[in-house]
């Protein structure tokens, strides 16, 4: 999550220069050849399929996307989807992330923990909770109710509600995006500006919405990238009216088989992944992406070329009109409220953009917890309020085998996942921040690459190879633990990288290099100085790759068959048969649990830190 | 109560932080044209007093009075002041003209108007070639000047700078801090400015105000805080000195006697406070006023002590000892070829006139001058 904001710690400055030679990259190679075989070669071999029929080159899939108008609707529906997902995403994290920006250290921190709350709260547990507060007889249609606003229950299993579920999974990313921007605004600027005359509107508009615009635009693209592969939230709360194109894609490949019409389809995800990345970058650039152009590089700047300046010039109308009408509104207020010289005034702007901001907070933090009441209920339904109070669906949940081998396999292969993905990145993030190499910049972006590839795409990918890859060796990755390993392990290894870079980048280099004059090999000083001191960003990365894992869906989805699966896989097989109290429960189970992980982590690197 | 030939007053601004005093009542007259500088160490309050004066922060009470207006809770926008800061702020996706139209753009002046100016102010700062790049594109010293282009395109009734040149190498600080004092010479423009580097005060200022743990410690002409400092403070902070500790045994309306460590007697200028007999008081005497005395030289104040220490520091040699074995006592003289110079363990004459003899308070004076 803080991926965006973590890269532009690394892309900074301060790199340490090493003396380039040709051994310097060697541990880089565990990585690639990893990635190589789990994710570059998978995705071409399915994009070659989707132009194959029968072993022969054709182009009969791709003709069958435009034949009837299923496909193309379903990726106007998912375009509609994402584009209102990334709107709403965008204007309420604004406002969330201007107040952390302007927030004082600690209370920033602390509410930062907030905004990743939900990030670190399981992806079904959440889409859960907001199963339980949407519904017919949910809190929210009941205060509605209760307050004399409806007659009757709102139906929120349509848009509306597949855009609250989204919206909610996404704004973290959109917040923390905006965040890693905005913190690189120099504070002094809209000082400057106000001792220059500007009122507080143009002094924001003019000022500091320029600067801050390369944050949201990153934040947006991103947000929308992410929402193109969405599925389990249209399929959850959607009531079976949005069918977004990853969702076709899986019908594909679970009722279907049809695996080279899938990859068509796929293919089309992509492909429209990639014009909005064109546009993206004509438009602003993609250094913003990487927060490597800092704020200075605004909307003014853009891209270049004939999409860059109209937009720049359109920009600078918009801010013209937007610094005009908050002049007259300004000037109305002092109308009304006159300044007076001798009293000490209040701001209300910041006033409201508090409420604005604690608002969005509540609404990110807030609904994971509601799982919990309602997991106690004796009924036999998903209801608010709940029935009684019993743990007769935990009684369930435990002594149902299903679920218990779910819990054990997940952990298991949550922890191997982790460790394995630290084990190839580690390494790898070593020598990219302490050598100068040739080329650091592509060896970046290609161990980034499974971020910005849609999921659901390398899922399908990963699928097909595994089954091809059992057709001569007979290892039986699919439905086995070691291929959900491998999977994990590799969706894992950007976040591990850019986890460990962030940490290394603050490392003061010196001391490795006083351990050595000291008369410690390197192995002794890696062991001894080195890993201790970044212990607190070793665990912070293998957390992450821990939940990720945890909480992964998508590859499970394919690879985990029959009996072997793992918690989300069993959450989802069980939603889509019956929505019971059990998912509750297990939902809860899965907070507590992911929770005190993360607290015990806290709870170490302050131990670390204080020693 | 105001009185026009004020740029700006400040009547007993407060101003705290939780338990931290920032700021405790401070009092300050500005007239126009004039070039106050706010010196004191880090933590002092310079900053705090500036930014209310900017309207950046809301004092917790006193008064700030801007060209016979009150403004002490005005915004910063409607008080007709310029700022500088440390590190410029300049608009960063702004142009160097862009930049400088701000302020008129802010007061609606007319396109020709904000382009006829610019190219003035450009010119009055000497870089009329930059004028459609970036800041980032421009050298520390050029963004300085840019960003005093920028306050002064407006004509604001004071500019206000904090510590402009801090983020500037030695050189181009010393070239910049007479650019500055001559651009407001010229402009005749009213300017507060923050530092804590004393020879930086010492060079630009028309006065200067001392300021320490958010009090005033002396306010006055450069000449007045060196020579005359009135807090044991004030003469530490500016310039080397020798501070003693001393008995009055005397005192008359020219000069005071005291009854210095080691029995020797010393003639004081007379104080600025009242000094009662027996009573215990530090007095100050400027290294470079204390001489090395050659037989048969006289002085005011004379004592005989043994030398600690003599060490030759380029263009001066500095010889310590120490007065009754406990107060340090210093002579600076210039190196010059052919003087001899005593070495330690010798035993010499110092000699300094009454004049440089300065008794100063251990804690602040009542009110400041
Ligand atoms: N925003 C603030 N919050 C808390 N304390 C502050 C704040 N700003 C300044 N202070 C305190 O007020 C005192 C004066 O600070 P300042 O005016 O910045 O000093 P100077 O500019 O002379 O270095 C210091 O002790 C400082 O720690
Ligand atoms: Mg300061």
């Amino acid at each position: 999550m803080t991926t965006v904001n973590q890269m532009r710690a690394i892309h900074g400055d301060k790199v340490y220069k090493a003396r380039p030679n040709w051994h310097a990259g060697l541990p880089l190679i565990p990585v690639f050849v990893f990635l190589a075989l789990l994710f570059f070669f998978p995705v071409i071999q399915l994009l070659t399929l989707s132009v194959q029929t029968k072993g022969e080159l054709s182009g009969v899939h791709y003709m069958r996307l435009f034949e009837s108008d299923v496909y193309i609707r379903s990726l106007l529906i998912t375009l509609k989807v994402s584009f209102y997902t990334t709107l709403i995403c965008v204007i309420a994290a604004y406002p969330l992330a201007y107040m952390l920006a302007t927030a004082s250290g600690q209370t920033r921190n602390s509410l930062i923990l907030w905004v990743l709350m939900p990030f670190w709260t399981s992806f079904l547990v959440r889409t859960f909770a907001w199963l339980v507060l949407l519904g017919r007889n949910g809190p929210i249609n009941k205060w509605l109710q209760g307050l004399g606003l409806l007659e009757n229950p709102l139906e929120f299993f349509n848009m509306v509600g597949t855009m609250i579920g989204m919206v909610h999974a996404l704004m973290p990313l959109a917040v923390m995006t905006m965040l890693s921007v905005m913190e690189t605004i120099d504070a002094n600027l809209p000082k400057a500006a106000a001792t220059l005359g500007a009122r507080g509107g143009q002094a924001f508009w003019r000022i500091y919405f320029p600067l801050s615009l390369p944050g949201l635009a990153a934040g947006g693209l991103l947000v929308f990238i992410t929402a193109l592969g969405f599925f389990i939230t249209p399929t959850i709360l959607g009531g079976g009216r949005i069918m977004m194109i990853a969702q076709l894609i899986i019908e594909q490949v679970e009722q279907l088989l049809n695996w080279g019409f899938a990859g068509a389809i796929a293919l089309l995800l992509l492909l429209t992944a990639l014009v909005i990345f064109y546009l993206y970058d004509r438009l602003l650039g993609m250094s913003t992406l990487s927060g490597s152009g800092s704020a200075d590089r605004s909307a003014a700047g853009g891209g270049g070329g004939m999409i860059g300046r109209g937009g720049a010039y359109v920009g600078g109308i918009f801010i013209n009109v937007i610094g005009w009408i908050c002049d007259r509104f300004g000037e109305l207020v002092e109308v009304v409220r006159p300044i007076r010289p001798d009293r000490p005034r209040k701001t209300m702007s910041r006033t409201i953009m508090w409420i604005t901001g604690i608002t969005m907070l509540v609404f990110l933090s807030a609904p994971s917890f509601f799982v919990i009441p309602v997991s106690f209920t004796e009924g036999g339904f998903l209801e608010w309020p709940p029935e009684g109070f019993g743990t007769r669906w935990y009684d369930l949940v435990f002594d149902s085998p299903t679920w218990r081998a779910a819990g054990i396999r997940s952990f298991s292969v949550g922890v191997i996942s982790a460790l394995l993905a630290m084990a190839i990145s580690v390494p790898a993030a070593f020598v990219l921040t302490r050598h100068k190499l040739k080329g650091r910049t592509i060896y970046m972006s290609l161990l980034l690459s499974p971020l910005i590839i849609p999921r659901i795409l390398i899922a399908v990918a990963l699928f097909y190879s595994y089954a091809y890859v059992d057709k001569f060796l007979r290892i039986g990755l699919i439905g086995s633990s070691l291929g959900l390993v491998l999977g994990h392990a590799m969706l894992a290894v950007p976040y591990v990288v850019v986890t460990v870079m962030a940490v290394l980048k603050n490392y003061d280099y010196r001391l490795d290099q006083a351990a050595w004059s000291l008369g410690a090999n390197k192995a002794r000083t890696l062991w001894h100085i080195t890993f201790p001191l970044i212990r607190a960003g070793l665990l912070a990365a293998f957390l992450f790759a821990f939940v990720t894992s945890f909480d992964e869906l998508t590859i499970a989805l394919f690879v985990s068959g029959g009996l072997a699966t793992t918690l989300p896989k069993q959450m989802w097989d069980d939603a889509l048969l019956k929505v019971s109290p059990g998912l509750a429960a297990a939902s809860t189970l899965i907070l507590i649990f992911v929770t005190s992980m993360i607290f015990l982590a806290e709870f170490l690197r302050r131990k670390a830190s204080k020693s | 109560m105001s009185e026009p030939a004020y740029k700006l007053k400040i009547r007993n601004l407060r101003k705290t932080y939780g338990p931290v005093i920032a700021l405790a009542g401070a009092n300050v007259d500005m007239r126009e044209g004039e070039f106050l500088t706010l010196l004191g160490p880090s933590g002092s309050g310079k900053t705090t007093l500036l930014m209310a004066v900017a309207g950046l922060l809301q004092p917790d009470g006193g008064e700030v009075w801007i060209d016979g207006r009150l403004a002490t809770y005005m915004p910063p926008n409607k008080r007709d002041i310029g700022m500088v800061f440390q590190n410029y702020a300049l608009f960063p996706h702004l142009t160097v003209a862009e930049n400088i139209a701000f302020p008129l753009r802010m007061r609606k002046v007319d396109e020709a108007t904000i382009k006829k100016e610019v190219t003035r102010v450009l010119d009055v700062v000497r870089l009329p070639q930059v004028a459609e790049r970036l800041p980032r594109q421009l050298s520390g010293g050029q963004q300085q000047r840019i960003a005093l282009a920028r306050c002064i395109v407006y004509k604001p009734s004071i500019i206000l700078m904090d510590e402009p040149l801090g983020a500037l190498d030695k050189k181009l600080r010393d070239q910049m801090q007479l650019e500055i004092k001559h651009l407001a010479v010229q402009l005749g423009i009213t300017v507060l400015y923050v530092t804590h580097d004393q020879e930086e005060a010492l060079v630009m200022s028309d006065r200067i105000c001392l300021m320490n743990e958010g009090e005033i410690e002396q306010l006055g002409t450069p000449d007045e805080l060196y020579f005359r400092p009135t807090s044991v403070f004030a003469a530490d902070f500016l310039g080397e000195s020798n501070l003693i500790k001393a008995t009055v045994s005397a005192a008359d309306g020219s000069a005071v006697t005291l009854k210095a460590p080691g029995g020797a007697t010393v003639k004081a200028a007379p104080a600025r406070f009242e000094v009662r007999n027996g009573q215990q008081i530090t007095f100050m005497v400027r290294p470079e006023n204390v001489h090395i005395l050659g037989s048969g030289e006289k002085a005011d104040n004379e004592v005989t002590v043994k030398l600690d220490d003599v060490v030759l520091v380029g263009q001066v040699t500095k010889a310590y000892s120490k007065l009754g074995g406990e107060s340090k006592l210093s002579s600076t003289q210039l190196t010059r070829v052919g003087t001899r110079m005593p070495k330690a363990g010798e035993e010499v004459r110092f000699g300094w006139s009454v004049d440089s003899t300065v008794l100063v308070a251990d804690k602040r004076p009542g009110a400041a001058a």
